[in-house]
């Protein structure tokens, strides 16, 4: 139950000897300290420092010409909360390894700084040169969820023109994720035809497709999925989960601890859910 | 066996695919007959999640009739047809379960067991106790569910605690206080210190709804459970009582031995 002691005993890693294991020599535990230090939220500035030095790494390639350590190091610059890391994730979004741009856009969008925004929109229309595309099929050019899914969530209505294409993309998780950005960047009442969408793909029959829509659903919370969410076919866990995004946005319209009776409706679906 | 039960089990035995096994699961829970029993209880054991939801909800709507299957399977070695069993024990609320849930609540390994059995303590069928062990078990499971929603790292098994203690709330008489101020202190802290904040809106909710006397109506349901059931309840509470004695030296547990008698003659004489 102590979630600090069970760090200890599982890892036998130091916050001191994650840092310095991240300027060794051995790649491994550089990749490894890298992941650590994003994963138990080390914000300690030294941290920051050594995470965006190895955002520059060349050492450390795959035989196809990724770079491991720096798709690390994106993803736990995102976690850290230092808007310190911006402009290094930035140039990060022109890297040549599909996975440390889609590792850059995540962690763009936790930092939520909208000055990435024209980049991701570059990136978005594909005129970023020198961008590899991601070695497994379907081979897309760009991370184009996680780019529009940062859109969205960084509020950047002025890309709506450029998002609105993807609604109709070949790939149903990239339609999805601009559902989801245009469900945010809409007017309340132009929000719902977005949400809809959603609520839509939660009859797909890919199960890895729900338990996706689902998550989208939870992190817009759209009060109209309710239901839908309550008889997919997926997880009770994963329902749960997307229903407190729901409820979490509801608890924000008014003053606890009075409820509204969308979060009344959403807690009464999820007690049978338990 | 009912004719139109056949089909639905053969269609069960017959899924060569994940899919077409959940649907067969789903379609034989649907017909909410008794007969369907077995095949829903081997269900369990699939390894297939989609057919294993379809027919843990099947037994909870079947209830009372399954649960010995259901506390057969605990015994097996299946950790994972065990974690599904107890979710439907959970959802069914027969006191034979309450020891096992008990013990799942506080300790066991799956976010997903502990927030099922949390959520199922509150709603046992308490109306079907006998007096005097009522208030064991209640005491147990009020102790097991603040526990749970003041340890448990996992905001929905906090949720499900809560869940449970306002349903435990509607039930504990009037006359135990001392309980009900207990639970309403915990809500009291809860409601502003929880860190998540679909855990506080719980709490709301539940303060608002005990406070307008929003309580489950009462069910009148004779128990059917027999005097041995009772007595295996009983020493499951006793042993369970026994070991807790060993850390916290809280409650006697030889006032049980005479329970346990009292009990055995009046389920006996009923």
């Amino acid at each position: 139950m102590n979630s600090e002691s069970g760090i200890q005993d599982d890892t036998q890693l130091t916050i001191e000897q994650a840092i310095a294991n991240l300027q060794g020599e051995d790649l491994g535990l550089r990749v490894y300290a890298a992941w650590w230090l994003g994963r138990f939220r080390v914000d300690a500035p030294e941290a920051i420092d050594v995470l965006m030095a190895a955002l520059e790494d060349e050492d450390d390639r795959t035989h196809t010409g990724g770079y491991p350590l720096r798709r690390n190091a994106a993803r736990a610059l995102g976690k850290l909360g230092d808007r310190r890391a911006v402009p290094v994730l930035l140039h990060a979004l022109t890297c040549s390894d599909f996975y440390v741009r889609e590792a850059a856009a995540q962690s763009l969008e936790m930092l939520g700084d909208r000055s990435s925004i024209s980049l991701l929109v570059e990136l978005l229309n594909d005129r970023v040169a020198g961008t590899h595309p991601a070695p497994e099929p379907p081979q897309l050019t760009q991370p184009f969820d996680a780019i529009l899914e940062a859109l969205g969530t960084l509020g950047a209505v002025e890309a709506i023109p450029d998002i609105r294409p993807f609604l109709d993309h070949f790939v149903p998780r990239v339609q999805y994720a601009a559902a989801r950005a245009m469900y945010q960047l809409s007017e309340p009442g132009m929000a719902d035809e977005y949400g809809d969408r959603l609520v839509q793909a939660l009859s797909h029959d890919d199960l890895q497709l729900r338990r996706a829509v689902l998550a989208d659903l939870g992190a817009i919370g759209y009060l109209g999925a309710a239901d839908a969410i309550a008889q997919t076919l997926a997880e009770n866990s994963l329902k749960l989960i997307s229903l407190k995004g729901l409820l979490e946005k509801q608890v924000l319209l008014t003053s606890p601890p009075h409820l509204s009776p969308g979060a009344i409706k959403v807690m009464t679906i999820m007690d049978e859910l338990l | 066996m009912s004719d139109s039960l056949s089909p639905l089990i053969r269609a069960v035995e017959a899924a060569d695919s994940s899919t077409l096994l959940t649907e067969a699961v789903q379609n034989l829970a649907a017909a909410r007959q008794t007969g369907a029993i077995p095949t829903l209880i081997a269900a369990l054991s699939y390894n297939n999640p989609g057919a294993a939801v379809a027919a843990v909800e099947g037994l909870i709507h079947l209830g009372e009739p399954a649960v010995p299957a259901l506390i057969e399977l605990l015994d097996l070695h299946n950790y994972t047809a065990r974690s599904w069993a107890i979710r439907a024990l959970a959802g069914i609320g027969d006191p034979r379960g309450l020891v096992t849930l008990l013990g799942v609540a506080t300790a066991d390994f799956s976010l997903s067991v502990r927030r099922a059995a949390a959520r199922g303590l509150g709603m046992m069928k308490w109306h079907w106790f006998p007096a005097d062990l009522l208030e064991v078990a209640q005491e147990e499971v009020l102790e097991a569910l603040l526990f749970v929603a003041q340890q448990d790292d996992e905001w929905v098994v906090r949720y499900a605690a809560v869940v449970g203690l306002q349903s435990l709330t509607g039930a504990v008489d009037e006359t135990y206080s001392e309980w009900r101020s207990r639970i309403h202190s915990q809500f009291e802290y809860m409601a502003n210190h929880d860190q998540s904040a679909a855990v506080r809106a719980r709490v709301w909710m539940a303060q608002q709804q005990i406070q307008a006397g929003a309580i489950v109506p009462p069910v009148e349901d004779r128990s059917p459970l027999s005097s041995t059931d009772w007595q295996v309840i009983l020493e499951g509470l006793y042993s369970r009582k026994g070991q807790e004695r060993l850390v916290l030296a809280e409650g006697d547990p030889r006032r049980y031995h005479g329970l346990a008698v009292s009990i055995a003659q009046k389920t006996e004489n009923s």
